[in-house]
């Protein structure tokens, strides 16, 4: 089983001012938005997109890194945003699934998500989107084997695994 | 111009774009301004006593607002007796309710609620809280309880009894030819969707309102109105997405009336959701478990005597076991049979419906045995269950509704390519990995409400119609399938048609559980619909005006929204043409079905049979699933698309619970081993192979008013044993163990 990719350590930078325990007022982008918010060094970067931006599609389904359905893109990456935290990604690219749809026109692996039936209660469906649609950029969906293991760090506990195989094949082969 | 029937299509879901864009809002997605948020702090012994909790630190953590403990939250009013939720009564996962006194009862309990303005704040509080205890010896395994175990009188809120007989079991093991005696055993097993329980609590004076993670809306009310001492008609209860359940969020536990006082403590809205580990402790799982069946057989195969005992671990407040017997009981003609549930005393939680509940365990059981049944007898395993069907249900005699077992067996078998199996195992390779094929039965009963299910069914004059019915989706398709519903029998395209639900505003449907939903839900919906239709007919007919003025209202029929004579249908006008006549903005009717009281003299059971094939590397004994083959006739299907997804869901549960999922006491401290999902293995993507789900049509005219006799677990019931089996096809190993692993093949 493979997780989905955590971002590279960060390039080199000057060190930077200690800021915290008390709540810093950080500015994150996300969704090509520039979003001022007050976070405690210590909050997720998914609790500051739920809790703080009003961002509720990245889903909390553990808070520990195990089932992928705070999948989020830092940067064009995909990464747990329950194991990151927001503070870190102050200067990066976060997108999220809502940021993925061009105003009502849907993201194509969206289409093929619905079309293909590839959920059932739609929790886990956000990160899986996000997943697959970096999985693609990555490059590793020659075959379902390789789309199954690179898929396998998003657990979708209404076992909608085969139709989301076919979903990411659907969009593969389009393009 | 006709118009194809909506229901039978495989429409796409109705909220997929709310699904795929972030847009679909669950219980913990609501943020009510001023929200404060709720963190339980579970007992870390499994028995004894709270000598003492310290709360200095915590208090003075940042941002506190309060800390509830059983010294200060006030008493419940009253504990109603756990009843499945299908009853549509109070439904309290157990009877028992934490932070009322200072007894422990079991690892994880709640013993304190800490309440903070941010989550994070409230987390580092809940770490803060310094909670002593007494401890006392603790049971929480079968082999501690063993010696102590008891037959309750019944079980499963009182539903099913704690023995079952028919004939002489005894008399026909010793008439039999050939007895196989077998002792299974099974892993605890937990639910965990991916979205943990959670509850947002608003008041608003004293009217609260709760936004619940729930299988049933009316459920959440009715119990936490009851433990408050509040009238329902003070509590409202939403659930319109509902992030999986699986059946632990069948039953109401204690969060939602926690997150309720404490709201109504700190006088702000309170968001409180379960922590992964929490899911472990709080919402029921599925009892470790070990069966017993000693089978007699004739010559042929032919069952003459069944013994099936269970023993497991219920709470110290309820005699709970999933009803592993029953299926078992009734899948085929045996004259002589006796099941008995032997429950012992432990330190847990009640355990709780899980998917098949029961049935995936019992089945398992029998499925093995008759799979070695028919290895010992040189029979085929298809063969053998055809010489043991049975053509009425064996408990009562009672004919079947509407079965479709035997098509089920062919087709899959056919689908499968049964034929090419050859019967000695180990005695098909592929290079250096040995290939076994194996099969199953399934069989779920069909279950109906206790009380009528209501919809209510609202056109308005611009041809567009609502159809409304308290139920929330937890990824069953309801909002889909039930616009197709409304469709049909409004005479509307399902386009424009909508359902809501998930609202207790909304007209009462009990909890969707024991895969009722579809066939209670469908008929309360098609008797509002149809009573619409009816009503106005009825209007057009009575009205000077219409073109339909003194027809026949049987003589009517509607297409696409236009009332016509069936044999004139030049004759007619549109339902939008008589209400804009009439003045009316919309007409509304309502409708409730119960199932009828000649139900009662047939068996009703959604029928199956599975098949597997394995590959299984006899050097590492790893073991990869190849292929899955279903065959199912489920009554009437709604909707092949969402059908189709929940019997895949269904068998790759099998897979889970066949290789996988387990959960284990140690015995020593009385906590679960596994407490994420990490360490709690489901399947994943990689596990998941390609399924293929057969659907055997039946019509069945008893079990309600469109035959639908429900998909939610039948996809389970069997698929373990058909992997067992073709594990034992492959390897000739007979593991009667869940899960299976590796050790075991090695």
């Amino acid at each position: 089983m493979s997780a989905p990719d955590i971002p590279s350590r960060a390039p080199a930078r000057a060190v930077l001012p200690e800021r915290g325990p008390e709540p810093v007022r950080i500015t994150l982008t996300v969704n090509g938005v520039d979003r001022a918010v007050e976070v405690e060094p210590r909050v997720s970067l998914l609790d500051a997109l739920r809790e703080r931006l009003d961002l509720t599609g990245a889903k909390k389904g553990c808070d520990q890194g195990t089932c992928g359905a705070c999948t989020v893109w830092v940067d064009g990456r995909r990464v747990l945003a329950c194991l990151t935290l927001a503070i870190t990604c102050e200067g990066r690219e976060v997108t999220t699934i809502e940021g993925l749809a061009e105003g009502d026109e849907l993201h194509a692996m969206q289409s093929a998500f619905i079309e293909q039936d590839a959920f059932q209660c739609g929790y886990c469906t956000p990160g899986q989107i996000m997943s697959a649609v970096a999985l693609l950029k990555e490059g590793h969906a020659s075959d379902d084997r390789e789309i199954a293991e690179w898929m396998s760090g998003n657990i979708c506990r209404c076992a909608a695994y085969p139709h989301i195989r076919a979903a990411i094949r659907t969009v593969r082969d389009r393009a | 111009m006709t118009t194809a029937p909506a229901v039978g299509r495989p429409v796409d879901r109705v909220d997929g774009r709310h699904k795929v864009t972030g847009g679909a809002h669950y219980s913990a997605d609501v943020r009510p301004t001023d929200r404060a948020h709720a963190v339980l702090v579970g007992a870390r012994v499994p028995s004894g006593r709270v000598t003492g909790i310290d709360t200095d630190e915590a208090r003075q953590a940042g941002g506190v607002l309060a800390i509830l403990t059983h010294e200060n939250l006030p008493g419940i009013a009253t504990q109603p007796p756990l009843l499945p939720s299908l009853a549509g009564m109070p439904a309290p996962g157990q009877t028992f309710f934490p932070l009322q006194d200072e007894v422990v009862h079991y690892s994880g309990q709640p013993v304190a609620v800490v309440v903070a303005d941010t989550l994070e704040r409230a987390q580092h509080a809940a770490a803060l809280v310094r909670v002593t205890y007494q401890e006392t010896p603790s049971v929480t395994t079968v082999a501690q309880g063993r010696d102590d175990a008891y037959v309750p009188d019944a079980i499963f809120g009182g539903f099913v009894p704690g023995r079952s007989v028919r004939g002489d079991v005894e008399a026909g093991l010793a008439a039999a030819d050939v007895r196989i005696d077998a002792t299974y055993t099974y892993a605890a097993n937990h639910h965990n969707p991916i979205e943990p329980a959670a509850t947002t609590a608003v008041w608003d004076g004293d009217q609260l309102t709760l936004y619940d993670a729930t299988q049933g809306v009316a459920a959440t009310q009715l119990t936490v109105a009851a433990l408050l001492g509040l009238s329902p008609s003070k509590v409202r209860v939403l659930s319109h997405f509902v992030g999986g359940s699986f059946g632990c969020k069948a039953m109401i536990w204690a969060h939602p009336a926690l997150a309720a006082l404490a709201a109504r403590h700190v006088g702000r809205p309170v968001k409180l959701s379960l922590t992964r580990e929490q899911m472990f402790t709080s919402v029921g799982h599925r009892e470790e478990q070990e069966q017993r069946i000693e089978l007699g057989a004739d010559k042929e195969g032919r069952l003459v005597a069944l013994r099936h005992h269970k023993l497991s671990p219920t709470s110290p407040f309820d005699d709970w076991a999933e009803p592993s017997l029953g299926v078992a009981s009734q899948l085929y003609a045996c004259a002589h049979y006796e099941g008995v549930y032997r429950l012992f005393r432990a330190n847990t939680m009640t355990p709780t419906f899980m998917r098949a509940p029961g049935e995936a365990s019992g089945m398992f059981a029998l499925e093995c045995t008759m799979d070695d049944l028919a290895h010992q007898l040189g029979i085929d395993p298809v063969e053998l269950r055809l010489r043991n069907y049975s053509e009425t249900d064996p408990t009562t005699k009672n004919p079947w509704s509407s079965t479709g077992l035997k098509e089920c067996y062919a087709r899959g078998a056919e689908r499968f390519g049964w034929h090419r199996r050859r019967p000695a195992p180990r005695s098909h390779r592929d290079g250096d990995w040995l290939i076994g094929y194996g099969m199953a039965a399934a069989g779920y009963p069909v279950y109906g409400p206790n009380n009528p299910q209501r919809a209510r069914a609202r056109l308005y004059a611009d041809g567009t119609a609502v159809v409304q019915a308290a139920t929330p989706d937890f990824g069953t398709g309801v909002a889909t399938v039930m616009t197709q519903v409304a469709a049909d029998a409004l005479g509307l395209p399902w386009e424009r048609c909508r359902f809501e639900g998930g609202d207790t505003a909304l007209p009462g449907i009990a909890a969707a559980v024991g895969s009722a939903g579809a066939g209670m839900i469908s008929a309360a919906v098609h008797t509002a619909a149809a009573r619409l239709r009816d009503q106005l007919v009825a209007q057009a007919v009575a009205d000077s005006q219409s073109p339909l003025h003194g027809a026949d209202p049987a003589a009517v029929t509607v297409r696409d929204g236009r009332m016509m004579l069936r044999d004139a249908p030049a004759t007619g006008e549109t339902y939008g043409d008589l209400l804009h006549r009439n003045f009316l903005p919309d007409v509304e009717a309502s409708g409730a079905w119960s199932p009828s009281p000649e139900s009662h003299h047939y068996g009703m059971m959604t029928f199956g049979a599975q098949f597997a094939e394995v590959a299984v590397d006899p050097d590492l004994g790893v073991v990869r699933v190849r292929r899955m083959v279903g065959a199912f006739a489920p009554g009437r299907v709604l909707n092949p698309k969402t059908a189709r997804s929940q019997l895949m869901g269904g068998m790759l549960w099998g897979l889970g619970q066949a290789l996988l999922e387990a959960n284990y006491m140690d015995p020593r401290r009385g906590r679960w081993v596994a407490s994420g999902l990490g360490d709690y293995l489901v399947p994943v993507n990689a596990d998941a192979p390609d399924i293929e789900v057969e659907l055997v049509d039946v019509t069945d005219d008893i079990v309600n008013p469109l035959g639908v006799k429900g998909v939610g677990e039948i996809g389970q019931v069997g698929a373990a044993a058909a992997l067992a089996n073709a594990l034992h096809h492959a390897t000739g190993r007979r593991v009667r163990k869940l899960p299976v692993t590796i050790e075991d093949l090695l």
